[in-house]
């Protein structure tokens, strides 16, 4: 048992480096990251935001079934992602596609759930990113047994565990960073709070302080963020991952940000929330804030910003090419990866389709 | 699936119970595999409330059997992640009814896993639970939960009857390619049997005739399996000869063997103890009608638990599926006169 708890608790107000008019200012335990890394962050910024817009339209096209957008949360995707090493594993929820590319994922694999050809369409091995998670907080202890699993064999690994502010209701959650801490598994639970789980708004999900608070009761130090400051992100969420891998067990994370479109497309958010509530936040953007602030120091030119774009626009069209490719899934697999190898019923299961299929074959 | 070789260096006759074969089993295929961990509720010094994990914490180290906090859900899922890390993690649900807050883990995660990746992230993971009734056991603690198990595609479900296939069936399922929901029937922990170690059982997937017969088939597994095989022994006396037939595995099922007994026989009485309604027991009756109608002389029967939640204590005798019962579904199978 900690004798301190004092020690655990998150700074009063997030972490902010970068404010919303673009000045950067370092807070007292966290530097401002270097000019390159922060150029570099605005082009990941930027072909995020292209993705996730891109993966709208084709959900409108009806390339997609449905697509659970992190417009205005691209701050926290991008930085989830950066902070880790290659050998590092990512547990991202269904909003966090853009997480899971900047991990490496190729976006037209990532987006497999949604188009409908297969539940996971990455190998999760490649670029040590787990599937996504769509029931809330369930991949969280994964995470741990990940983590645990790698410390019991000495290695470095870092386990980045995403989930919402609703999910943080779940009782998986508590599970989680309950074991994480007993074990000192290296997990960095990183909550993006966007306000709402799609319409309950937060004050609804807990009456904690806030939901980095959270970590005291398990013996995690938590930390507050502000979810729209590329800067502070990187600088907040590297120090957690360096925290874990040196040994110092789980950290948790809480990023305040703001999901500026609706749940997914198929959700009406002005049932729920007002046009000016959504107003204010476009102008924190996570986006023009960083623009600005590499503008105002003379670090972002119209030629490289023009780069940014033109490989956003590549990336975007890799994905409208991906999507749009039709490929007729295989009945075959509905048997073959039930198990590693098929029961004799499930054998039986697959003949009939066959058969079903040589008839229509056969007319 | 194929049976293991067992580690253990030269063929020994021991008496053991349940309880011990499945320790053994336990430790056999944890010196064979570093990957092998156990953890759960009360596993490490105290040896699980069955003694199951007895002195494996001692012998192999805290590292590689070792108490969690409790949360069924969160042991489960850390399993399944530490099953995507390489490691082959066995856990412990202390009692059935307690396996029931790890339910959304085991079908949506562990069940899934392999299918919705591929088979790219195969989960090779055990979760053993303690089951069934005839302990006198207060409730929560005596539930006949394989119906939700075997109902879940993606899971295999066994229940030994036997210290052998206890021993057997465990090392099996702990170096099986896929997850097993491994079911021990708590009154049988305390039964013996002469093991011949290594133990050479048939695999996963295969059910055996207990005993042979000519006049009906009983069909049992689990704590189920005694009652059919002294329910024989009993009718014998009387002039009847009834085949038991022990599913050991139920996913998965055994259609062949099973389908085979009963028409070899004609007849055919199913025994459980779960509650009958939408059962493994109703599946067995259907699959074994439809395969084998025209060799069918009467209607299969069952003798199940009620379709009650378990009764307290003194009133357990009433929902177990005893000998009378099973003899009296004999009797009902229209024997000709
Ligand atoms: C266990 C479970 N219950 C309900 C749902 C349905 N559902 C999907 S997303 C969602 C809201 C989640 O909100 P939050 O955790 O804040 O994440 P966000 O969508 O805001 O990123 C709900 C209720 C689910 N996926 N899983
Ligand atoms: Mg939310």
């Amino acid at each position: 048992m900690t004798s301190d708890p004092r020690r655990l608790l998150p700074s009063a107000d997030p972490v902010s480096l970068i404010d919303p008019q673009g000045r950067s200012a370092d807070s007292p335990s966290y530097a401002v990251p270097d000019d390159a890394t922060l150029l570099r962050a605005l082009g990941s910024l930027i072909t995020a935001r292209r993705l996730n817009d891109q993966a709208y339209a084709l959900v409108r096209q009806g390339r997609l079934a449905v697509y659970p957008s992190s417009h205005g949360q691209e701050a926290c995707q991008v930085a989830a992602a950066q902070v880790l090493a290659a050998d590092d594993w990512l547990f991202p929820t269904y909003r966090d596609t853009v997480a899971a590319v900047g991990k490496g994922v190729d976006p037209v694999e990532a987006l497999s759930l949604l188009k409908g050809d297969w539940h996971c369409g990455y190998d999760p091995y490649e670029h040590r990113v787990a599937p996504h998670a769509t029931p809330l907080a369930t991949q969280l202890p994964h995470a741990v047994g990940v983590a645990h699993a790698a410390r019991m064999r000495g290695e470095p690994t870092v386990v980045m565990a995403m989930c919402g502010d609703g999910g943080t209701s779940e009782g998986d959650f508590h599970e989680a960073l309950n074991f994480a801490a007993v074990f000192r598994a290296p997990v960095v639970f990183f909550v993006q709070n966007n306000e709402y789980a799609i319409s309950v708004p937060l004050a609804r999900q807990s009456a904690a302080p806030s939901l980095a608070h959270k970590g005291i009761g398990y013996g995690i130090a938590g930390e507050r963020v502000d979810g729209n400051d590329m800067a502070a992100l990187l600088a907040v969420l590297g120090a957690a991952v360096a925290r874990a891998r040196a040994g110092e067990g789980p950290q948790l994370i809480e990023a305040h940000t703001y999901r500026m479109q609706a749940h997914t497309n198929a959700d009406d958010a002005t049932r729920y929330r007002d046009d000016a509530e959504v107003a204010a936040w476009v102008r924190r953007d996570p986006i023009t804030r960083l623009e600005t602030h590499l503008r105002d120091r003379g670090l972002l030119t119209d030629e490289v910003h023009a780069r940014f774009t033109a490989e956003a626009e590549r990336v975007a069209t890799h994905l409208r090419d991906g999507l749009n490719q039709d490929v007729t899934p295989d009945p075959d697999d509905l048997f073959a990866y039930v198990y590693a190898s098929p029961t004799p019923q499930l054998r039986e299961q697959a003949a009939l389709v066959a058969d079903e299929l040589s008839r229509e074959g056969a007319h | 699936m194929t049976v293991l070789a067992s580690p253990v260096p030269k063929t020994e006759v021991r008496t053991l119970s349940m309880a011990q074969a499945l320790n053994q089993a336990l430790r056999d295929a944890m010196a064979a595999d570093p990957a092998v961990v156990l953890f759960g509720e009360d596993v490490g010094a105290l040896g699980g409330v069955f003694r199951i994990t007895d002195g494996l914490t001692a012998e192999f180290g805290e590292a590689r059997c070792f108490d969690t906090p409790l949360a069924e859900s969160g042991i489960v899922g850390m399993a399944v992640g530490m099953a995507m890390n390489g490691m082959r993690p066995v856990v412990e649900m202390q009692f059935d009814a307690f396996a029931y807050p790890a339910f959304e883990q085991i079908v949506s995660h562990v069940a899934k896993m392999r299918n919705r990746t591929r088979g790219r992230v195969a989960l090779p993971m055990v979760i053993r639970v303690p089951y069934a009734g005839g302990i006198g056991g207060v409730e929560h603690h005596c539930d006949s939960s394989e119906a939700y198990y075997a109902h879940t595609p993606g899971l295999h479900v066994v229940a030994p009857a036997t210290p052998a296939d206890a021993y057997a069936l465990l090392r099996e399922a702990i170096s099986a390619p896929d997850p097993v929901v491994f079911l021990e029937p708590k009154k049988l922990y305390w039964s013996k049997q002469e093991v011949q170690l290594p133990v050479r059982e048939p695999g996963i997937g295969t059910a055996v005739v207990r005993r042979e017969g000519t006049d009906a088939t009983l069909i049992a597994y689990g704590p189920s399996v005694p009652v059919a095989l002294e329910a024989a022994e009993i009718a014998a006396r009387e002039g009847r000869s009834l085949q038991v037939v022990d599913l050991r595995s139920i996913v998965p099922f055994d259609d062949e063997t099973v389908c085979a007994a009963v028409r070899s026989t004609g007849r055919a009485v199913v025994v459980a103890e779960a509650a009958g309604f939408a059962s493994v027991s109703s599946e067995i009756v259907a699959r074994v009608t439809e395969r084998c109608f025209t060799a069918l002389a009467a209607p299969i029967r069952r003798v199940t638990g009620f379709d009650i939640p378990y009764p307290p204590p003194k009133l357990e005798h009433f929902q177990l599926p005893g000998v009378d019962r099973v003899l009296d579904a004999v009797d009902d199978l229209q024997w000709e006169q």
